[in-house]
């Protein structure tokens, strides 16, 4: 059962329909709003503005996150920059450019009038952040800097040093200060979102745990609001931190919302290259690295083991800039990738296992010296001297792709609204923007897009017409989610077996970032889709799980999301089976051109893949696909060239 | 690379704490010291013991989580850098190391080594803000800000809150972090407006968190992840005595 696949994107031309949806939504009048609860899961960037907007508007909000304070979440760790359509450089961006851009950087796989609507307040997001005050670099006479970014030709991206997540984060955070100090905001650090309520078909309300106590709560609201980030850590290894998990989203998957082309993950191609089993996460080195910096490998495979100062000019291969002449080393990141593990299969791949390129400074910093070098990246060179021990001001970093980013995530039409009536979904945790591959800085621009300048216009759409209908908790709704909240719990902690939470994640993100990441083909994925139904079963017979619910126990907040990882890894791969084209970050090696670039099939696949869950009783069956498709008005689909 | 460990065991609050000896065998010189207790965890839970509870997220130096005291120095050693970016590659083989929470008065225990430092938050929810409604905002370009000053905002700004300062600092005292807010506010014309009063707010705050005062010993600055100068405290004082002034003189 599931509610329309309906868009509701409003008719007219591309850059009326925003503002005549915002001139045709409803509204909520100022003294009605205290009576609303809105509940926002998730305090990063979408989350965070989303609270603190709908806080000043006069909403009363609840606001969880699993983290201890929401300056926390890993919004915090993006490096290079947001994008906006300022044109302050004059160097021909337009809404329009921003908008194309990443349609096209997305494999023209997300919806239009989304894509616009971004580029077009992506403006207000730049005038909002510095408001708050927001430190932005800036030129010598005061006004605010730029620099590029992969898949675009213009200068558009703005940036705080290596630090824009940060402080577009803390920026939010502090607008969030605020309104917890107005009493509009209520924060619940530490509080884990475990299940999703529905009352009589609407999101009423969530069944919580709270990581210090072990304490399971219920909350009612008249809407949710989910921004719970990406499922990148999936693939147990990624650039995303620790705790970020699939479990809000996947729980509301299987109450029921539509979860949208889980295969669209982003594979970074700057990334530090693994050293070892230990390793508990991937570091990123900012996409704006290659501003400046060159990727190359040796072209013979016999120069590999040399140090890279000692191979001359003339025996190295920058492919990026040979492959792709117009773009170069800013290829879009899909591109960039592949391409990497494209020379590392030839055996040219340089570091420890042969799993790494050159991304060389030398030339840049002769020709603008080692300051201004400094200046743009010292952060990320310090990073870098920190994980590796390696002085990258006179030896070439070595990255590698990983994990970074995940495009899919539920369905939502154009107010954000699932299918799930009440139920919203923003920033990562959402699928609508970035098509089959993000371009860089376009995530912090869709974060704080969606919570401050979207969700605030289009959440009044539902809760008009709900005044009045909040539920309680003790309905029986409520009683019936905590309860199998609760089982799940015992459960997972009754096991009592042989093998540790690590081994089990570790050996499932082996098996996706083969079978299921930067190439993927049928046959793999079918391998894939036969193990992981194995090592789920594995989990729930022989994992280990110390402690008990009634305490602080890191390593059962763990176990639920690792559980749900298992189950959600399946439904990744299904998707990545059933999208039998290449586009984007999804690359199936069965369609490549052939200079090995994807192809599209879009007489087929122009379609947005809606999976709705379908099993009972703690059995999981062949989800059920619904599929949207795209309508491309404004842009034509082109083969997408960076050459 | 192996190493002896002493690390600081508290199930609760209310429970008396101590220390207990683990051995960490076959680490990595390239692991993290956060990596090394995972491998550690991970033996311990399957011998059928509880795991350290220790904190952290993003685990490469900026979401602020982790707050390890290590061998009596916040965040350990290799200066400036989170506990999260100090590899095993830093000590000797075969070295002891002892592992505490970050100690303060206002950072109750809240299990081993993770202590509860919502005193931060509190402090930045009584001022550390620009009261900015979303929509109301004028053209990003329409207030030029001198380079000097955006970069000095900058500097401030680049605080984690992790509370390495206060853990570091004899007192207790979370002056660090406070001046790095009311500083990068300080420096920008759009924190002008609530200059004044923000100041004020923040800094009782602090005092009504517990945090004690400063008494330049400078430690905070030295185990500062992000490298947060001290000067910043001097701006702070002077913003604070500026402010009662102001607010004496009814201004």
């Amino acid at each position: 059962m599931i509610g329309s696949l309906e868009s509701k994107v409003p008719s007219g031309v591309i850059d009326q329909k925003w503002k005549s949806h915002r001139d045709h939504s409803r509204l909520v009048n100022p003294n009605n709003r205290r009576k609303f609860d809105v509940i926002v899961v998730g305090s990063g960037l979408a989350g965070g503005s989303a609270a603190a907007t709908l806080g000043e508007l006069g909403y009363r909000v609840k606001c969880f996150c699993y983290q201890d304070s929401p300056r926390r979440a890993h919004s915090i760790a993006a490096q290079g920059g947001i994008n906006a359509a300022k044109n302050y450089q004059n160097d021909g961006d337009s809404i329009y450019r921003l908008f194309y851009d990443t349609i096209k950087g997305g494999d023209f796989r997300s919806r239009e009038a989304n894509v616009y609507r971004l580029a077009e307040v992506s403006n207000l997001i730049i005038d909002q952040c510095v408001e708050q005050g927001v430190p932005f670099a800036r030129e010598y006479g005061g006004l605010l800097a730029n620099r590029s970014f992969g898949g675009a030709q213009v200068s558009r991206t703005f940036y705080a040093r290596g630090q824009t997540g940060q402080q577009l984060l803390l920026g939010c955070y502090q607008a969030l200060c605020r309104q917890m100090t107005a009493g509009t905001v209520q924060m619940y650090p530490q509080t884990e979102m475990l299940d999703l309520v529905l009352v009589n078909g609407h999101a009423k309300g969530i069944i919580t745990r709270c990581l210090r106590t072990g304490k399971i709560e219920r909350f009612a609201g008249d809407a949710v609001v989910l921004a719970t980030g990406g499922y990148g850590n999936v693939f147990y290894l990624s650039t995303n931190a620790r705790g970020c998990n699939v479990t809000a989203t996947y729980r509301a998957y299987k109450r029921g919302a539509l979860f949208a082309n889980p295969c669209f993950t982003q594979i970074h191609p700057t990334c530090i290259p693994q050293s070892g089993d230990y390793q508990s996460k991937l570091t990123l080195m900012s996409e704006s690295l290659r501003n400046d910096g060159r990727v190359w490998v040796p072209k013979r495979k016999e120069d590999c083991p040399k140090s890279p100062n000692e191979i001359s000019e003339s025996d190295r291969d920058y492919y990026l800039e040979r492959k792709y002449p117009s773009f170069g080393n800013l290829a879009p990141r899909d591109i960039s990738s592949r391409a990497a593990k494209e020379v590392c299969d030839e055996g040219r791949g340089v570091g420890p296992g042969g799993r790494g390129v050159y991304l060389d400074f030398s030339d840049a910093i002769k020709r603008l010296g080692e300051d201004v070098i400094s200046e743009r990246y010292g952060n990320l060179f310090e990073i870098y001297h920190k994980i590796t021990g390696e002085d990258a001001y006179h030896v070439p970093m070595r990255i590698y792709p990983a994990v970074h980013y995940t495009m899919g995530g539920l369905w939502v039409d154009y107010n954000l609204m699932s299918n799930i009536p009440g139920l919203h979904v923003i920033g990562e945790a959402n699928f609508s923007d970035h098509g089959a591959n993000r371009l860089g800085a376009s995530a912090l621009m869709q974060g704080l897009a969606d919570g401050y300048f979207v969700l605030p216009y289009t959440l009044p759409n539902y809760l008009a017409g709900q005044m009045g209908k909040r539920p309680s908790t003790e309905a029986s709704e409520f009683a019936q989610a905590e309860s199998e909240v609760r089982a799940r719990v015992t459960k997972l902690l009754s096991v009592n077996g042989n093998r540790s939470l690590d081994s089990i994640h570790r050996e499932l993100g082996f098996l996706l970032w083969n079978q299921c990441g930067m190439a993927r083909n049928a046959a793999g994925l079918k391998d894939a889709l036969s193990k992981i139904p194995k090592l789920r079963e594995e989990f729930w017979r022989n994992v280990k799980v110390p402690g008990t619910n009634e305490d602080f126990n890191q390593s059962l907040e763990r176990a639920g999301r690792i559980a749900d990882f298992l189950e959600f890894a399946e439904l990744m791969c299904l998707d990545a089976l059933e999208r039998d084209e290449s586009c984007g970050g999804h690359f199936r090696e069965e369609h490549q051109t052939p200079d090995g670039e994807a192809l599209r099939d879009d007489e087929r696949f122009a379609a947005v893949f809606a999976w709705e869950f379908q099993g009972a009783n703690g059995t999981v069956n062949r989800p059920k696909l619904h599929r949207e498709p795209l309508h491309f008005e404004t842009v034509h689909l082109t083969q997408r060239s960076y050459k | 690379m192996n190493f002896k460990l002493k690390i600081w065991r508290q199930q609760n609050r209310e429970t008396r704490g101590k220390f207990v000896d683990y051995e960490a065998t076959d680490i990595s010189p390239a692991a993290s010291i956060l990596e090394m207790l995972d491998i550690v965890n991970e033996r311990l839970a399957l011998k059928g013991e509880e795991p350290i509870a220790f904190d952290s997220d993003c685990r490469e130096g900026i979401c602020g989580t982790c707050s390890l005291t290590i061998n009596g120095e916040a965040h350990g050693p290799d200066h400036p850098g989170a506990a999260c970016e100090l590899y095993m590659r830093q000590f000797r083989d075969g070295e002891k190391i002892t592992i505490q929470p970050f100690r303060a008065r206002s950072f109750p225990i809240i299990k081993d080594l993770v202590v509860d430092r919502s005193g931060l938050d509190r402090i930045v929810q009584a001022g550390g803000f620009v009261s900015a409604r979303a929509g109301s905002a004028p053209e990003a370009n329409s207030i030029p800000v001198p380079k000097h000053d955006s970069d000095v905002a900058m500097e401030a700004a680049a605080c984690i809150g992790c509370g390495a300062c206060a853990a570091a600092c004899p007192n207790a005292s979370a002056m660090l972090f406070t001046a790095a807010k009311v500083s990068h506010l300080a420096f920008l014309p759009q924190g002008h407006p609530e200059r004044t009063s923000r100041v004020l707010k923040m800094v009782n705050a602090m005092d009504a968190e517990g945090f004690g005062n400063c008494t330049n010993t400078y430690e905070c600055e030295a185990v500062c992840p992000a490298e947060i100068s001290a000067s910043f405290i001097a701006k702070l004082n002077r913003e604070y005595t500026r402010a009662v002034l102001l607010s004496r003189a009814g201004e």
